[in-house]
């Protein structure tokens, strides 16, 4: 863990020591870099507007999946406490650890989610919902490939292939 | 006193819940930080559906926070892009890794971790001037340096970065401790981007808290498969961490950088105190 430390040490490439405030040879570029060569004031304008599109996109992916994931677990847990009118009261005699205890039944198969839903089970309704938040990053990463190869930005597209391979493999391999 | 109802208990861990996502989504932890201590040490839950509920908080304040930030454009997207090759395949390792390890082990590991983490970061609390200079080959090849707008300062800071292959090992090591944790393992990512790659401290959050919601993705599907998923769990979390993530956001961009390391670090360590004598006084 002492690489922590010394990041020049232990790196082929090396590194440097910060040369305090003043060069700042690529600041026009800004965040919108990128690129191994030097872009032109009109290449870099169209670049930023580019990464600026992809951004917003991003973000506009991000906030319709929170939104509707939010949305479906309120709906699965007003299902639940309809359904359980037991579960409902501030002071009784059902404790929350019947449901949290390590036997519990809830759905954990895409079959067993399938029957829960089609009964109209308020927790395959959250369940489903928290589904949509977890396939929220995946989407994002495929977006970034999108969004990389819209930059012509090869090896970053790449890159994010990889991640979105890994992803879409750690689902397979776990039999979702 | 009567029992704690399951509506109690919805309600209840929904608010502790918001509190969770504002934190964790200042500082780049991502919620399970909070959320797995509460679970198991405060409503006795089973660790291992602890860390189930945890992995989708830490989605929640990954997604929650991530609008606001990238709007913000602190997130260096190319960076958490290249070190997500080493979480995610860590975070793929790590959750079939988690089923060999007993729950004291993984209290004690996780411990350690974050006792390490909050010293690697204290240690660097007086640091602000980012790099202008990198000769790091792997940085250089895919640009990874940046510049962000920063509200505290009010000036638009360019940096460097270095350090990609100590990076990519930790990032590794943080995507098995989250498959195995169930923690963002932001604990791990912060300080590799802060003092092993030199990103500034509120770039390092805001690309952990990018990087936690895919690192945490990678695992959820094995998790939700083995049946650690409890809905009546995830439920609030998720519901309040979103709506805490996005507020953190926003507090961000208006704190210094050694304010976010100080809260960094102080949350730190009581967690891992708290994490260690679970591990060693049952």
């Amino acid at each position: 863990m002492t690489v922590m430390n010394e990041p020049s040490g232990s790196s082929a490439s090396g590194a440097s020591r910060p040369l305090g405030p003043g060069d700042q040879s690529r600041g026009a570029l800004g965040r919108a870099g990128g690129r191994r060569r030097q872009l032109s004031p009109a290449e870099a304008a169209l670049m930023e507007e580019k990464v600026r599109k992809v951004e917003v996109a991003i973000s506009l992916v991000l906030r319709v999946g929170v939104m509707l994931s939010v949305l479906v677990i309120a709906a699965g847990l007003g299902l639940m406490f309809a359904h359980h009118s037991a579960y409902l009261p501030l002071r009784g005699d059902v404790s929350y650890k019947a449901l949290t205890s390590k036997g519990t039944p809830f759905p954990h198969s895409i079959a067993s989610l399938g029957h829960s839903l089609a009964k109209g089970d308020g927790r395959g309704v959250v369940v489903a919902g928290v589904f949509i938040l977890i396939l929220t990053p995946v989407l994002r990463v495929a977006v970034g490939v999108v969004s990389f190869l819209y930059e012509k930005d090869l090896p970053m597209a790449l890159v994010t292939l990889y991640v979105l391979a890994v992803l879409v493999g750690s689902f397979l391999l776990a039999g979702v | 006193m009567g029992l704690m109802t399951p509506l109690d208990f919805v309600v209840s861990l929904a608010l502790i819940s918001v509190a969770a996502g504002v934190l964790g989504s200042l500082i780049g932890l991502g919620g399970g930080v909070v959320i797995v201590p509460v679970l198991t040490l405060l409503y006795h839950v089973d660790i291992r559906l602890a860390i189930g509920a945890s992995i989708v908080s830490v989605i929640a304040t990954s997604s929650g926070a991530a609008a606001a930030y990238v709007r913000e454009r602190m997130t260096n997207l190319r960076a958490g892009m290249f070190l997500e090759i080493a979480t995610t395949t860590g975070a793929v390792s790590g959750a079939y890794l988690t089923t060999l390890l007993p729950a004291r082990s993984l209290f004690i590991f996780f411990g350690l971790v974050l006792a390490y983490s909050s010293f690697a970061t204290f240690r660097r609390r007086n640091v602000a001037a980012p790099l202008t200079v990198s000769n790091d080959r792997i940085a250089n090849y895919f640009d990874l340096h940046g510049s962000y707008y920063d509200p505290a300062e009010e000036r638009e800071i360019p940096y460097k970065v270095v350090g990609i292959k100590p990076g990519l090992g930790l990032m590794y090591v943080a995507g098995l401790v989250s498959a195995l944790l169930g923690i963002g393992s932001g604990a791990l990512k912060v300080p590799a981007m802060d003092s092993a790659m030199h990103l500034p401290m509120k770039v390092s959050s805001a690309t952990s808290n990018f990087m936690i919601g895919v690192t945490a993705a990678a695992s959820a599907g094995v998790y939700f498969m083995r049946g650690q998923i409890d809905p009546i769990i995830a439920a609030p979390v998720a519901a309040g961490v979103l709506l805490g993530a996005t507020v953190g956001a926003k507090v961000l961009g208006r704190v210094t950088s050694k304010t976010v390391r100080l809260v960094f670090v102080v949350v730190l360590v009581v967690i891992s105190l708290e994490m260690l004598q679970k591990g060693l006084l049952p």
